[in-house]
């Protein structure tokens, strides 16, 4: 199985708070993997490295095997990382990011939302993304809405939206920070769906997640972080069932009361477990 | 009442106020796009991530709003020819010193204009890998310039009444004419009545027009947010 990404020994401080404290994470090719864990436990962080909307402190961060940035070391003997901004341009390209806020380009019309990067950074023609966008568009099950504004959609139907947009510049991998999490309660299930669909057809993703049923459902490793580091790792049975470390059983005894099935519980889709 | 208004002479006159006129539009017209253009490339450098472009827009907008609209075109009537070694005119003046007064103003509109959208924009963009450059000219700025075209509606409405000022240094705009008429024909209330009347049936449609757009671009807006 082919890695896509890995991250080793990621740290990541804002002044002296640290709040990833060297993470090491691989995410292989096709695999979904869920990022879970208390707020503030640095999951929206940890993503936002990745692609570098913000900066890690230290650690080192490859995409499909190749190193991103320039390792230096100073006078001291101390290591650190160099970046060049276009790199980190042609690193963004190569992967997708879903906001919990959606962000869509108010002013384009669905379509063009899908259509822009491709057209500008990938140098598609017009027809060529157009008929892009129609195939993303399909994959989130929104193409009637292809010539509607962002403001006339549903929360729901502006995050499916956002997803194309972002699977349209064909990344290597999918980051999903809370994609669910600012919508009313009755569209999330649409999001979900979208995105399991996804996992399904083999996109590989990280999805920072609230919503432990898909997790379980859907993730073949899920990650639970806490405090900057990875606490448990593992299967979601292993971590959202029977989880063997103290901190992960307090955090799911605090939200999973109305929402975890029972360890007896089969997975929803065995044929999706990918083991 | 002893004085007895007599507005019949106006007809007479009218060719001469009409080319005052046509020289105020004409005024208006190139000290608006030019300052809308330097507000353009201003407003960016004070919006820039650079903190040196950062300063030259703000060393340019603070040392023209802190200084009279009308010492300027004085200044600047008098400074230019010895600067730049063009030769003085009246035209160039007024043009030049209502370019960069529209100009510092307009900054401050394009400055707020991108300063209002929202910082998810700039990151959704920035995420699919635009650069600086293009975040700002495919997501930011379409975005901010419908924001700001009520602002840029009033800065056109002040710029009319403002290329009044030319006629301190004899260009031969509206209020100039009307001046060398007055005096000519010894009838300054009606004269300047009908100045003022003109100005009136230009620009209270153009405000009207503002009023409207400020509604339609709020509209516009809470219709894009309203989830």
């Amino acid at each position: 199985m082919s890695e896509v990404l890995r991250l080793e020994g990621l740290t990541k401080s804002y002044g002296k708070a640290p709040v990833l404290k060297g993470i090491d994470l691989t995410v292989n090719r096709g695999e979904t993997v869920c990022v879970v864990g208390a707020s503030g436990s640095g999951k929206s962080t940890l993503l936002r490295c990745i692609n570098f909307l913000g900066y890690p402190t230290a650690g080192r961060i490859y995409l499909e095997g190749k190193l991103i940035g320039r390792e230096v070391t100073d006078r001291a003997g101390a290591k650190s990382m160099r970046y060049k901004e276009a790199e980190l341009c042609a690193v963004r390209a190569h992967v997708g990011m879903v906001f919990q806020q959606f962000n869509l380009f108010p002013h384009m019309t669905v379509e063009e939302n899908v259509m822009i990067a491709p057209i500008k950074i990938r140098g598609l023609s017009k027809a060529e993304a157009k008929e892009r966008a129609a195939v993303h568009l399909q994959r989130v099950g929104i193409s009637e809405k292809a010539t509607a504004f962002p403001g006339q959609l549903s929360g729901g139907q502006q995050q499916r939206v956002a997803i194309a947009r972002a699977l349209a510049m064909e990344p290597a991998i999918m980051l999903f920070d809370e994609a669910t999490s600012a919508l009313d309660p009755e569209l999330v299930g649409e999001v979900l769906l979208a995105m399991r669909r996804l996992a399904q057809e083999g996109t590989t993703m990280l999805v920072v997640t609230h919503e432990l049923g898909f997790a379980y459902n859907v993730a073949r490793r899920v990650v639970f972080l806490h405090e900057g580091t990875i606490h448990e790792e593992g299967t979601p049975e292993q971590v959202l069932v029977n989880p063997t470390k103290p901190r992960t059983q307090d955090f799911l005894r605090g939200v999973t009361t109305f929402r975890m099935p029972e360890p007896k519980l089969a997975p929803a889709d065995p044929s999706n477990r990918g083991e | 009442m002893a004085y007895t208004w007599d507005f019949n002479f106006l007809l007479s006159v009218g060719p001469l106020l009409l080319k005052g006129l046509v020289n105020t539009i004409k005024l208006w017209a190139v000290a608006l796009s030019c300052g809308l253009a330097i507000g353009l490339a201003m407003g960016l450098c004070r919006t820039a991530p650079s903190a040196i472009l950062r300063g030259i827009g703000t060393v340019y907008v603070e040392s023209i709003r802190n200084t009279p609209g009308l010492v300027q075109l004085i200044w600047i009537f008098y400074a230019l020819p010895i600067v730049t070694g063009l030769q003085s005119s009246a035209w160039l003046a007024a043009t030049v010193s209502l370019s960069l007064y529209t100009g510092a103003y307009s900054t401050e509109i394009y400055r707020a204009g991108i300063a209002s959208v929202e910082a998810g924009q700039w990151e959704a963009a920035r995420a699919l890998g635009f650069g600086y450059g293009n975040q700002m000219r495919y997501v930011v700025l379409p975005q901010a310039l419908m924001r700001m075209i009520p602002a840029f509606g009033n800065r056109a409405i002040e710029l009319a009444k403002a290329t009044t000022l030319a006629s301190t240094i004899a260009f031969g705009e509206l209020l100039y004419t009307a001046k060398t008429i007055a005096e000519d024909q010894l009838r300054p209330l009606e004269t300047y009545t009908a100045v003022t009347l003109i100005f009136t049936a230009i620009l209270l449609p153009l405000s009207y027009a503002c009023i409207w757009l400020e509604r339609r671009v709020a509209r516009n807006n809470g219709g894009a947010h309203h989830e």
